[in-house]
């Protein structure tokens, strides 16, 4: 089967961690033994949370904060359902510890919300692209930076941007109409 | 408490229909008089609303788990369609576990085809899901009967609704209900008086439903026609809420670690992790240990730090000495033989083909890891479960626990993915031991994917080994006998093992099909498709492979076979022919192929184009046609269909689940994985409506696509592949 690390590299295409910017960006106190206060800005809006530094940005916003339209799918970066965007890069949140969110953090709650509806998100609506829906957060915070980089996408440009998010049901080929008919209104 | 867990109590436990302000509507059966359904009636007292409307608007309670396969819309539109109220308008909650849900489809009492004319194989059809019915449990979303059970049930839920509002609209103006019409949830009279059934709701919950009949087709506005999915704004937004999400005050999240032998738990060291950071309980349970921490990923982590020695498997411990035993099994008992027409063994005059096959186990690999959350408290208990049987898991939880059934209240969220896998009920019976150990706090359990891979209820591993004799281009004899564990725990001959085999519509005048039975001692269950995603593979590569031998083009082979025995298959086929432009002749370096599989109602034929980059073979194009009899919506139809496909797809390229040492071998997507976007092919579906009857839609598109892709990669190659998965024989590109 597959070597783990070509999946990594792959579906990691957008993130390269510099641990020296993300620690002076991040004012860090020491709590209790373990504990690290952690201040984030997630979606315009900022949080504290006292954990352990190495607790993954994706169980931040899951468990501690409550924001649950990120998921988790894997733990390892292999399907991409935990993308969000630091500073405007797509990172899988499983990957990045608290103690490096080096930015501020962009979730499928920040993109659009049922009453203020992304471009993006009202192209998968209206090629009606969920199925199960588990992964769409991930795959619409994927495609939202691919065309943030690339405003006319061609096929191959969308298979290579979004090969790291997997879809059990198969919706691909609606993303991928999804994707074009974004990029049009946005031109247009 | 969630507004469906009010309007459950309200309507189970006080056990009227008519409720302040409020009013449910319901059917009893399928097959009894709906005339009255808010009637008690001894045993058949129980109302199952369908229908709830009060001042907060019109409410649809579908017994159905959202899973992907767009059921709440379709179900919604059902109703809608003869409610008169536009889609926009309600809202669709799952109900509550209850027998008054039953699957009529799966029961075998109401598949629609029993009126009509029936062929052998829907025959046998019919028998397969029967037997099914017996043991999945009766509140069931799965072997694609959703649509055969809601299509006239749901209609006429939809319809005494809106003539009792008519009727109460009639009393209160003093006219004749025949005088009055409805539109958008809205009772009109001719003279311009109008009324909101929300208006008229009380009123119409002292009124009889009166008898009313189910418009005709040519005058569906929602139905056939494609509608915005009810659950596809939550889910582009973040907000739709599955298992995995739900949010409890006060709650804790844990994880479990289970022996990946599949047997009991010797002892464990758990010393070090009870210092971790946020880890609070570390529980053991019997046959394995749960973390109870702040935070999942911490529970997690601790999990892992656990030194567990773990009892030996209870099974041979290779995936060879698994094939072993399913070879050896070939000497044993026939368990079945679900069809036996001429005589296989009279002796024939012609080219012989033989083939075995062989399939590997699977796992679901949904892309929501299984999870629930439990709140227990000495005398209740309330658990969330993306379930697809949530009768069984209420009652197996309640079990679980040493709670009765009745003091167990499941509610069903979406559900990240299912498969099949979902129909367990395992991961609701973990979560409500787990929360039995801190009485009074709700517990999330979250499995980890690598916890979800090797301890699922995978395929069953099978060998298939078929005979067949073709003369002068004619397919004379097939004679195929197949060996699984059976994924039914039912004493006797079953069919199950051999659906996709036994059951396809070709006129092959000697066809003979008989199952066997292994037992591997491995937990095996309902995939996608169950038996036919094995059988599917098995009985088409061979038509090919006979195909072959016969000198014959092998889409025309199939066509004169179907021909014999079903026209709406043979229309599918023809439509394929046409899509495709088939010649049966492909340039070098392009290869196609074609498979048809007849399962759970729905006739599909699917042919894939495969090319040789030069840097692996890519698959490009997959076509599908396909007869449901109604394409209720047709935009989830074609969903499921090329979802479906991939799903199948995947699965034949790189699906396989192998043991060493009495443990499974693959831990996380890296070493099982699926279609991506680039490896997906492009798709063209076609949806006809010949089949008299209305089959279903969810797994059909599934048992095609392996044969298929097999078929195309030995027009290519020249090599015919009879062990799965493919990439152990083809240089695909994944």
């Amino acid at each position: 089967m597959q070597p783990l690390s070509t999946h990594i590299i792959r579906a990691f295409p957008d993130v390269l961690i510099d641990p020296i910017a993300s620690f002076n960006s991040i004012k860090i106190k020491l709590k209790k033994e373990g504990s690290v206060s952690f201040k984030l800005t997630v979606n315009g809006v900022s949080h504290t949370v006292d954990l352990p530094a190495e607790v993954p940005l994706l169980w931040v916003l899951r468990d501690e904060i409550g924001m649950t339209g990120t998921k988790f799918g894997c733990g390892v970066a292999a399907c991409g359902a935990c993308t969000v965007h630091i500073d405007g890069e797509a990172v899988r949140s499983c990957q990045v510890q608290v103690a490096d969110v080096w930015g501020d953090v962009t979730t499928i709650e920040g993109l659009g919300q049922p009453d203020t509806l992304s471009i993006l998100q009202n192209a998968w609506l209206e090629n009606q692209v969920a199925q199960c829906g588990y992964c769409q957060s991930g795959q619409i915070m994927q495609a939202a930076k691919l065309l943030a980089d690339n405003s006319n996408p061609t096929d191959e440009d969308i298979d290579d941007a979004m090969q790291g998010n997997l879809c059990r049901c198969g919706t691909y080929p609606r993303i991928r109409a999804a994707i074009h008919d974004a990029a049009k209104s946005m031109g247009a | 408490m969630s507004r469906i867990g009010k309007i459950a109590r309200r309507t189970f436990l006080i056990g009227s229909a008519a409720i302040a302000g409020g009013v449910a509507f319901g059917v009893y059966k399928y097959n009894e008089d709906p005339e009255n359904p808010l009637t008690s009636e001894g045993d058949k007292a129980v109302l199952n609303p369908f229908v709830f409307v009060d001042e907060n608007g019109i409410t649809l309670i579908t017994p159905k788990a959202e899973m992907g396969q767009g059921v709440h819309t379709t179900w919604a539109a059902l109703i809608a369609e003869e409610l008169d109220v536009e889609l926009s308008q309600i809202n669709v909650l799952h109900g509550p576990p209850a027998v008054a849900y039953y699957n009529s489809a799966l029961m075998g009492l109401a598949l629609p085809f029993l009126d009509y004319e029936v062929g052998k194989f829907q025959d046998n059809l019919r028998g397969y899901v029967g037997e099914a019915g017996k043991l999945l449990g009766i509140q069931l979303t799965g072997g694609s009967t959703s649509m055969k059970d809601g299509f006239e049930r749901m209609r006429l839920v939809g319809a005494s609704t809106r003539e009792t509002f008519k009727l109460a609209a009639a009393n209160r103006w003093g006219l004749d209900r025949a005088d009055l019409s409805t539109s958008a949830g809205m009772v009109s009279s001719s003279d311009g008086r109008t009324a909101t059934y929300v208006e008229l709701a009380a009123e119409a919950a002292a009124l009889k439903p009166p008898k009313v009949d189910l418009r005709s087709p040519n005058e569906w506005r929602l139905l056939g026609q494609s509608q915005p999915r009810v659950d596809m704004l939550a889910k582009v937004t973040g907000t739709a809420e599955f298992g995995a999400d739900i949010r409890v005050p006060g709650m804790k999240f844990a994880t479990v670690r289970m022996n990946p032998k599949r047997s009991s738990m010797l002892r464990f060291d758990a010393s070090e992790t009870e210092k971790m950071a946020g880890v609070e309980r570390i529980v053991d349970l019997g046959d394995g240990i749960a973390v109870i921490a702040s935070n999942t990923w911490l529970a997690m982590q601790a999990a892992d730090a656990i030194e567990i020695t773990w009892q030996d498997a209870n099974y041979v411990e290779t995936t060879e000495g698994f094939f072993d035993q399913l070879a050896q099994g070939f000497d044993g008992e026939v368990n079945a033989t679900p069809r036996e027409e001429g005589d296989v063994e009279q002796g024939f005059a012609g080219t012989e083909v033989y083939a075995e096959y062989k399939m590997p186990f699977l796992a679901h690999s949904t892309m929501e890891p299984m999870n629930a959350t439990a709140l227990y408290t000495a005398e209740a208990m309330t658990i969330w479960s993306g379930s697809q049987a949530p009768l069984s898991a209420r009652d197996s939880a309640a079990e679980a626990v040493g709670l009765a059934p009745e003091s167990v209240d499941l509610i069903v969220p979406y559900l990240g993915g299912a498969f099949g896998r979902r129909g367990e009920t395992d991961f609701s019976d973990l979560a409500a031991r787990v929360a039995k150990a801190m009485p009074g706090v709700p517990i999330k359990t979250t499995w980890s994917r690598e916890e979800d891979m090797r301890h699922d209820t995978y395929r069953p591993p099978a060998i298939a080994r078929f005979k067949g004799v073709v003369t002068e281009g004619e397919a004379v004899m097939l004679d195929g006998q197949i060996i699984s564990q059976s994924v039914l725990d039912l004493d006797g001959a079953n069919r199950e093992n051999v659906t996709g085999s036994f059951d396809q519509p070709y006129g092959i005048p000697n066809y003979r099909i008989r199952g066997y039975l292994a037992e591997l001692g491995v937990p095996t269950g309902f995939w996608r498709s169950v038996g036919a995603s094995i059988n599917g593979f098995v009985f088409d590569s061979f038509i090919d492979e006979m195909a072959h031998a016969a000198g014959r083009d092998p889409l025309e082979f199939r066509l004169e076979l179907v021909r014999r025995e079903h026209a709406p298959s043979a229309t599918v086929l023809e439509t394929l022919k046409n899509m495709t432009n088939w010649t049966g002749q492909t340039p070098d370096g392009i290869g196609r192929g074609v498979a048809f599989t007849y399962s759970f109602g729905t006739p599909v034929a699917e042919a894939i184009e495969v090319q040789d980059t030069g840097n692996g073979i890519k698959i490009a194009k997959c076509w599908i046609a396909a007869d449901p009899g109604f394409a209720l919506d047709p935009s989830i139809v074609e969903a499921q269909l090329f979802g479906g496909a991939i799903y199948g797809l995947s699965a034949a390229i790189m699906g396989e689940i192998t043991f060493a040492d009495g443990e499974v071998e693959q831990y996380n997507f890296p070493d099982y994985d699926a279609l991506r976007m680039h490896t997906a092919p492009e798709f063209d579906v076609r949806i006809l409506e010949n089949n008299k009857f209305i089959g279903g839609i969810g797994e059909p598109g599934t048992p095609p696509a392996a044969p298929a892709l097999a078929n195309a990669l030995f027009d290519l190659t020249g090599i015919r592949a009879r062990e799965l998965p493919l990439i152990k024989t083809f240089d695909l590109i994944t």
